[in-house]
């Protein structure tokens, strides 16, 4: 059995960050394991740029991006292991791997960061009825055929849901001389950035049909058309609003799920809601010395975050192979959510954690001029004014220091709302 | 070249029957319209090893069902296919029901069914401690399972052509002229000549009769709508849970699958088009209602797909196996609508019995096996034989499908291997590649450019499943 101080599973920007800062907080002994023929995740396919906007206040692409990352690792001697894919990771920080070159083989580490990206829903998710022909595609899959392998999987396109990858596609597609008939959503709003719908949508006149949902598929062998309806407040589809479009192609973007498999034979507790794993302000899971970060935790819109968030993680990682864990505690305090919160990550605080604690959260629906505030035991730790919220984009708050410290002194729950 | 016997369909019964020939010195030719074996209600239905208390006493259905099940065991240990004797119930929860599952009991008993049980609310809730706590008792049949009809289909014509069979894939049969001793069997292209023909064409074995000039039966096609669920739901219940029967059919059950899954269904309507497996909005609806019914606590969210298989209902009433009575050496293995996954093995000796009583003379062929060995699940095996399966090929190393953890080498054997596959639906259905919860979303593409590569053609005349279902319709985008 190989030993190494850190495992990091995934070489996505999580991964990449991660096994950086753990690095250069004094671990040396990392090993980074990537399925991939290359380092850079799921930014490899985004050729569009919009990364870096709020970490290097300019626009990348996504290989640009990655590449920033790809290069600093190669500067280290963190042992990175490229066409290997993980199986299995165990509560005592048994990893198992397989590669073609070495087999299958296990490797003993003092902490595990997990950083393994998400996966599309796939039709049956969503359960259309209908036929099952060619021609039905989740939006990753598209942009892969398209922007790395320079195939065209058809040339008439109806777009379900509005997801980012979903938003770009459309563009994508029509800058490749496909038609897109039109992005479908079943709820009143969309679940992509604004930005993505100004720029994907809007600026080449592709319209966006909110409320409406994909009630049947034609085609024997390939798709020939879809069946459209308008939803009702209870999302139930409207017969007399029912319309045929056709098409040879559509793709869908419906969501992303956390890809968290390889835990299945661990303790490590996950939240329904995520689809990630519950974790504390050190991005610690609750198995001791497993933490993770980047959309294995949690979806995220912006790559920026996503390496704010890794590098943190890595910094709590490396902390914990240098320094142990100090205090035995089971639970930690609770971080609630409260009106119009749907998550909130970390779900509990530590009291290892340090700083000033940085939550993420989404809200259960749209919300314009509205107040975001902390609470704990009816005090008031912070206040934010926001022009609008969306459930399409992740909100990001600092508590400061001082804030936590209270707190954690306290030891009482801490919740989150927004209202209007 | 003439062929001893020509059989038409390479659904789970042909392609047993298949099998059981090519035990016999004989030249054996196995005629497919699709472009792979168990296009047809083989790939698409309940896949329960029924105990045989359902059909009528005395009927053929009902003989050949418990001689089948009972053959399961061995066959399925032969062709090395994934079968599980798990039990099934038949659940009541009224008076009706439960007078219902007592006449199913006699009726086993009459039908020759070992180890059947009636089982008070106690017991069964011990059991299937999921099941509606409305539950009143159940008929529990301990000899029944659940089999992966496809791979048991897919197993059967790899041992027969293994044996040297021969399988000719789209091949549709339009056309059957008879000569004094012979019969001509062409599709548009192609002729090809048989002493002896067997009709298992499935929901169109009237068609084919009807080339014949014998119009003795219709078929009328039935379908069927599922939902399958992630394997991480197959634990649900324990055994296949069935519903008291009505005229309507077996009802909905809720049933883990032979790979682990958790499979509802299936509703019954008759339909016009013999291929038309779309699914609907109602039939879905119903497959929900009737599976919560039973078990309530079903969790829907983890659907990962719906389907629909179409059963080949005989006008007779039962199962149609005999000689045309217009062609002589022309035998019909038709009408076989379920339990005939069940009966396949036991149709394939009947078949055989047959053909002998009528003086056909089959030698038997010492060269033949009846072993078949599976496509190995490397990511099943322990580390260490993994390891044995990965120096001897390195494909074997690298995962391709990451939900099911299946390996660039078995995807490789799935094309490679006699009957092997040529679409994407075809490796699917060998190895699991696409089968899991992404549903092919991360490894289809991968799959394509294998099959490409192995099959030496371009991947945009790769298909999804049958013919013209092209994957990729356009052509190559110029990148600058
Ligand atoms: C299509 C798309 C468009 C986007 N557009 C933007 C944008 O315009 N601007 C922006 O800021 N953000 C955008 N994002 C968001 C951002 O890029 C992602 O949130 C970010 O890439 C997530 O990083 P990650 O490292 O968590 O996941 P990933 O990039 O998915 O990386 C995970 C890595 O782990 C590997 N892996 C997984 N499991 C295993 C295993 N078992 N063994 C070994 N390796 C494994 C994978 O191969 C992969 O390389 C977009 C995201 C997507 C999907
Ligand atoms: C919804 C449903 C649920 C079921 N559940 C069960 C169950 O749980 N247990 C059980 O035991 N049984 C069950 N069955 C029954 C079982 O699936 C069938 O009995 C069995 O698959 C029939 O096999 P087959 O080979 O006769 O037909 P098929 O699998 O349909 O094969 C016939 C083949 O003939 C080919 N063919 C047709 N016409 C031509 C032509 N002109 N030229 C060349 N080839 C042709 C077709 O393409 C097809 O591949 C179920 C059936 C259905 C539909």
């Amino acid at each position: 059995m190989i030993k190494t101080d850190i495992v990091v599973i995934g070489g996505g920007p999580a991964g990449l960050a991660a096994a950086l800062s753990a690095y250069e907080k004094g671990v040396k002994n990392i090993l980074l394991i990537e399925r991939d023929k290359e380092l850079g995740g799921i930014l490899n396919q985004c050729i569009h740029d919009g990364f870096g906007l709020q970490l290097f206040k300019t626009r990348l692409t996504g290989p640009e991006y990655a590449g920033i990352f790809i290069d600093r690792i190669k500067k280290t001697n963190i042992d990175i292991r490229l066409n290997t894919m993980v199986t299995k990771v165990s509560d005592d920080l048994t990893v198992t791997a397989v590669n073609e070159d070495i087999g299958a083989y296990q490797i003993q580490a003092k902490a595990v960061i997990l950083a393994m990206g998400c996966r599309e829903r796939p039709r049956g998710a969503i359960n259309i009825p209908g036929t099952r022909p060619a021609g039905i595609y989740t939006a990753g899959t598209v942009q892969r055929w398209v922007n790395i392998e320079g195939k065209l999987p058809g040339k008439n396109i109806v777009i379900l849901g509005s997801g980012d990858i979903g938003l770009i596609m459309a563009r994508r597609m029509t800058l490749e001389g496909a038609t897109v008939k039109g992005v479908y959503e079943l709820l009143p709003y969309s679940s992509g950035l604004t930005r993505n719908i100004v720029q994907c949508l809007n600026d080449y006149n592709i319209p966006l049909k909110l409320s409406h949902t994909v009630t049947k598929i034609f085609g024997r062998k390939r798709i020939e058309a879809v069946e459209v309806c308008r939803v009702d407040q209870s999302l139930k589809p409207i017969p007399e609003s029912r319309e045929i479009v056709e098409c040879d192609t559509l793709i869908l973007s419906v969501g992303l799920i956390p890809e968290n498999d390889i835990l299945s034979g661990t303790n490590i507790s996950m939240n329904k809601v995520t689809g990630g794993p519950f974790i504390d302000n050190r991005f610690m899971t609750e198995v001791p010395g497993i933490f993770s970060c980047g959309n294995c935790l949690h979806v995220h819109d912006l790559v920026d975050y996503v390496t704010d968030e890794s590098e943190r993680a890595g910094e709590n990682a490396a902390e914990y192979v240098l320094y142990g864990q100090k205090e035995k505690e089971s639970s930690g305090i609770p971080v609630l959510c409260g009106d119009n919160v749907r998550y909130t990550v970390p779900s509990h605080l530590s009291k290892d954690g340090k700083g000033a604690l940085t939550l993420m959260f989404r809200v259960t629906k749209p919300m314009k001029d509205c107040t975001i505030t902390v609470a704990s035991d009816g005090i008031l730790l912070l206040s934010l004014k926001r022009s609008r919220c969306t459930p399409g984009e992740s909100v990001r708050i600092t508590l400061p220091e001082d804030r936590v410290k209270t707190v954690l002194e306290k030891k009482t729950p801490i919740t989150v709302s927004v209202t209007e | 070249m003439i062929y001893d016997f020509v059989i038409i369909g390479a659904g789970v019964v042909g392609c047993m029957i298949a099998r059981e020939l090519s035990m016999y010195r004989a030249k054996i030719c196995l005629l497919e319209k699709g472009n792979d074996v168990a296009s047809g209600s083989s790939k698409a239905n309940s896949g329960i090893v029924h105990a045989g208390y359902d059909a009528k006493p005395g009927t053929l259905k009902a003989k050949l069902n418990v001689l089948g099940c009972a053959l399961m065991e061995k066959t399925v240990q032969e062709l090395d296919v994934p079968y599980k004797k798990c039990g099934s119930i038949v659940a009541a929860f009224d008076q009706e029901g439960t007078d219902s599952i007592r006449k199913l009991y006699q009726r086993g008993l009459e039908n020759g069914v070992s180890e059947l049980f009636l089982l008070n609310r106690e017991e069964t809730m011990r059991l299937e401690p999921n099941i509606h706590p409305g539950v009143q008792g159940a008929l529990y049949a301990k000899g029944a399972g659940i089999v992966c009809p496809y791979q048991l289909t897919i197993a059967a014509a790899e041992n027969a052509v293994s044996n040297g069979a021969e399988l000719r894939l789209n091949f549709e049969v339009e056309k059957i002229e008879k000569t004094e001793d012979l019969y001509l069997i062409k599709s548009a292209k192609d002729t090809v000549k048989a002493r002896c023909v067997i009709n298992a064409a499935g929901v169109f074995a009237d068609k084919v009769a009807a080339m014949a000039d014998d119009n003795s039966f219709t078929i009328i096609p039935r379908r069927g709508e599922y939902i399958i669920l992630d394997k991480t739901e197959g634990k649900t219940v324990n055994t296949v849970i069935f519903q008291p029967p009505s005229e309507k059919g077996k009802g909905i059950l809720v049933s883990p699958t032979a790979d682990g899954n958790l499979l509802l269904g299936p509703t019954a309507s008759v339909i016009e088009d013999k291929e038309d497996t779309s699914t609907t909005a109602s039939g879905l609806d119903e497959v929900i209602k009737g599976a919560m019914a039973a078990v309530p606590n079903i969790r829907l969210n983890k659907t990962i797909t719906s389907f629909s298989g179409i059963r080949a209902t005989p006008d007779t009433g039962d199962f149609i196996i005999r000689e045309s009575e217009k062609n002589p050496r022309f035998f019909h293995a038709a009408g076989i609508e379920s339990p005939g996954l069940t009966a396949a093995p036991a149709i394939a000796l009947y078949v055989i019995e047959m053909i002998k009583s009528k003086g056909i003379l089959l030698e038997e062929n010492p060269n033949s096996v009846r072993i078949r060995q599976g496509i190995p699940r490397i990511a099943e095996l322990p580390l260490e034989e993994q390891n044995r399966w990965i120096q001897k090929n390195k494909a074997y190393g690298k995962i391709i499908c990451r939900c099911e953890s299946v390996t660039e080498g078995e995807i490789i054997d799935s094309i490679r291997r006699p009957a092997g596959a040529t679409t994407v639906d075809g490796v699917k259905r060998r190895v699991r590649a696409g089968m899991g919860r992404c549903q092919g979303g991360f490894c289809m593409p991968k799959v394509l450019e294998i099959l490409a590569r192995e099959l030496q053609c371009s991947p945009y005349e790769i298909c999804k499943n049958e013919k013209g279902s092209y994957i990729l319709k356009e052509g190559e985008i110029e990148h600058d």
